[in-house]
């Protein structure tokens, strides 16, 4: 018969817990940190180039949602003039066919996520806001875009590698 | 017709308010009996609601480090709002009761768990003289008389839910109080040999040396039973978040749950502030007032609870019945029969330093000793 050592296992559980404590902490996230995503993201809006379109609506007939709308006038040279184009974030389901449609290469992916609205209402998104300045574009279909996007992160902060 | 409260006062039985006749004569408190029990009273519940709030924060905010990560931090500086959102979130959430619930004591269950929280807060000496009634002659009685009431609401909620989980989480909800209840009252009865009083105060007075170093086997065993009593990890097998849903509260909802839950942290507030009287020596300290000393021990025993529930994982229904019969109970009774024996040795006098070494040897010696005695079950063994 031996004395069993009481909780000197539990105790030394404690001081490696403690000593967890004192650690940098992995998990300093959204607000503060926020991902780089994938350059092909397919993320919450769609990205419409006003100068490249010519309003054939190919991307309309390509959306198996139905939530694209294209209405267009003739113009002076007898060209189409895009009267009005939206597009319902809240219907979308970001396939990315009306992306893969587009025959003029007019249409991206963006890369925002932060797209949440208080009202559906906000959601459908038109000319101008499509095509807004502060629009990034996805290299989603559109490889000649993909080497001038920042590389993705994780959602484990690379600094933190060494611990993982 | 009587018109004063003083009149109702001289009216009664003078056994009745006898116990609550020192605080009159003590400095600090309010001359007046009414005055005195209603500001105490307002301040025992406020007191106990903001800690709870300041408990929540602190286990949520102290455990997150350990976990690797930040905690609470949106609402307000570092999340100290965070308590002040859920509470608002609990309390406008429906209140559902069963169909074939009994009503009336699925009703009374949630106040008849809290109630005795503020009950025995009332005992709790904060600063000299300062409490309710501090100095009441049974202090120490009475809390473990009106703790045990908690088993009852335990029960009653189990049973009112008329929810056969319910009632199987209450029934090892109590015995497991029952079991550890135990333990801790023969652990208390070691303090109250030593000093000769059952007062808190008497107790925190007569503490010229932290009696967790005193008597640490008692310190111990108490810190154990207080850890099964809260039902906190390593004894969470009736809660069990990440594998059970609740036990016997697992029907409630809405404001009575939030009951259950402010329960829960005042059962914790509680057993911190009896550890802090009982072992640390209460209000005593060195350079800053006493009412800061006691809310620094009482939120350091809280961080010890929170620190161990951060590492250790549960037990079995088995072990800690096991642990609680075969290993605590004899324990309590050699060391209160250790304590009378000191005590009998000193001629009544056993506060004195040179004790500290000996109990702390005896203490040792006996938590190896019994461990290897102890054996989970009855019968042959199984070598493992
Ligand atoms: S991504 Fe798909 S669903 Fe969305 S507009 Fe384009 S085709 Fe329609
Ligand atoms: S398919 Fe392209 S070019 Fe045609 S309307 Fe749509 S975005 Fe414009």
């Amino acid at each position: 018969m031996s004395l069993k050592p009481v909780g000197i296992g539990l105790m030394q559980g404690l001081f490696v817990v403690f000593k967890h404590a004192t650690r940098k902490r992995i998990t300093e996230q959204y607000p503060e940190e926020r991902l780089t995503v994938s350059r092909r993201t397919r993320a919450q809006e769609l990205v419409w180039d006003p100068g490249l379109c010519t309003g054939c609506a190919t991307c309309v007939k390509a959306c198996p949602q139905g939530n694209l709308k294209v209405t267009t006038s003739v113009g002076p040279n007898n060209n189409y003039i895009v009267e009005k184009f939206e597009n319902d974030e809240g219907r979308c389901i970001f396939c990315g066919l009306c992306v893969e449609a587009c025959p003029y290469e007019a249409l991206f992916f963006g890369r925002r996520y932060e797209r949440s609205q208080y009202s559906r209402g906000e959601l459908i998104a038109d000319k101008d806001e499509m095509s807004g300045d502060d629009k990034e574009r996805s290299a989603y279909f559109r490889p000649d875009l993909y080497d001038d996007l920042p590389e993705q992160t994780l959602l484990i902060y690379r600094k933190h590698k060494k611990i993982i | 017709m009587i018109t004063t409260p003083q009149e109702i006062i001289t009216r009664m039985p003078a056994s009745v308010w006898q116990p609550f006749d020192d605080p009159l004569d003590s400095g600090w408190a309010v001359d007046n009996f009414w005055a005195h029990w209603g500001l105490f009273s307002v301040g025992i519940i406020g007191f106990v609601l903001l800690v709870v709030m300041g408990f929540i924060w602190f286990e949520r905010r102290f455990i997150s480090p350990m976990q690797l990560r930040i905690g609470p931090n949106r609402c307000g500086p570092f999340g100290l709002l965070q308590p002040v959102a859920d509470a608002v979130k609990v309390m406008l959430k429906e209140d559902i009761v069963p169909n074939l619930a009994d009503k009336v004591v699925h009703f009374i269950a949630p106040i008849a768990i809290f109630v005795p929280v503020l009950l025995m807060f009332a005992v709790i000496p904060v600063h000299e003289g300062v409490g309710l009634i501090p100095d009441l002659n049974v202090g120490i009685l009475f809390v473990i008389a009106v703790g045990s009431i908690e088993t009852i609401a335990v029960f009653m909620a189990g049973w009112g839910s008329n929810n056969k989980y319910s009632i199987l989480g209450a029934m090892r909800s109590v015995a497991m109080m029952v079991s550890y209840e135990m333990p801790m009252a023969f652990a208390v009865v070691a303090v109250v040999l030593v000093t000769g009083t059952l007062s808190l105060q008497g107790i925190v007075q007569a503490q010229t040396i932290p009696f967790a170093l005193l008597l640490p086997m008692a310190f111990i065993l108490y810190f154990i039973g207080a850890l099964a009593e809260l039902q906190r990890t390593p004894f969470d097998l009736l809660e069990a978040e990440s594998e059970i849903i609740a036990g016997y509260h697992i029907e409630y909802s809405g404001m009575k749950f939030a009951m259950f839950y402010l329960g829960e942290y005042g059962g914790a507030i509680i057993q911190s502030a009896l550890i802090t009287t009982l072992f640390l020596a209460g209000w005593k300290g060195p350079f800053l007032p006493p009412f800061l000393w006691f809310m620094i021990k009482l939120f350091a025993v809280f961080g010890m609870i929170v620190w161990i529930r951060a590492t250790w994982p549960r037990v079995r229904i088995d072990q800690l019945m096991s642990f609680a019969w075969k290993y605590m109970l004899p324990l309590s009774i050699v060391n209160l029969l250790i304590v009378a024996l000191e005590v009998i040795w000193f001629e009544g006098d056993a506060v004195t330093w040179w004790l500290v070494p000996i109990n702390i040897v005896i203490c040792g010696a006996l938590l190896t000793g019994w461990a290897t005695f102890f054996k989970l079950r009855g019968g042959p063994q199984v070598e493992s």
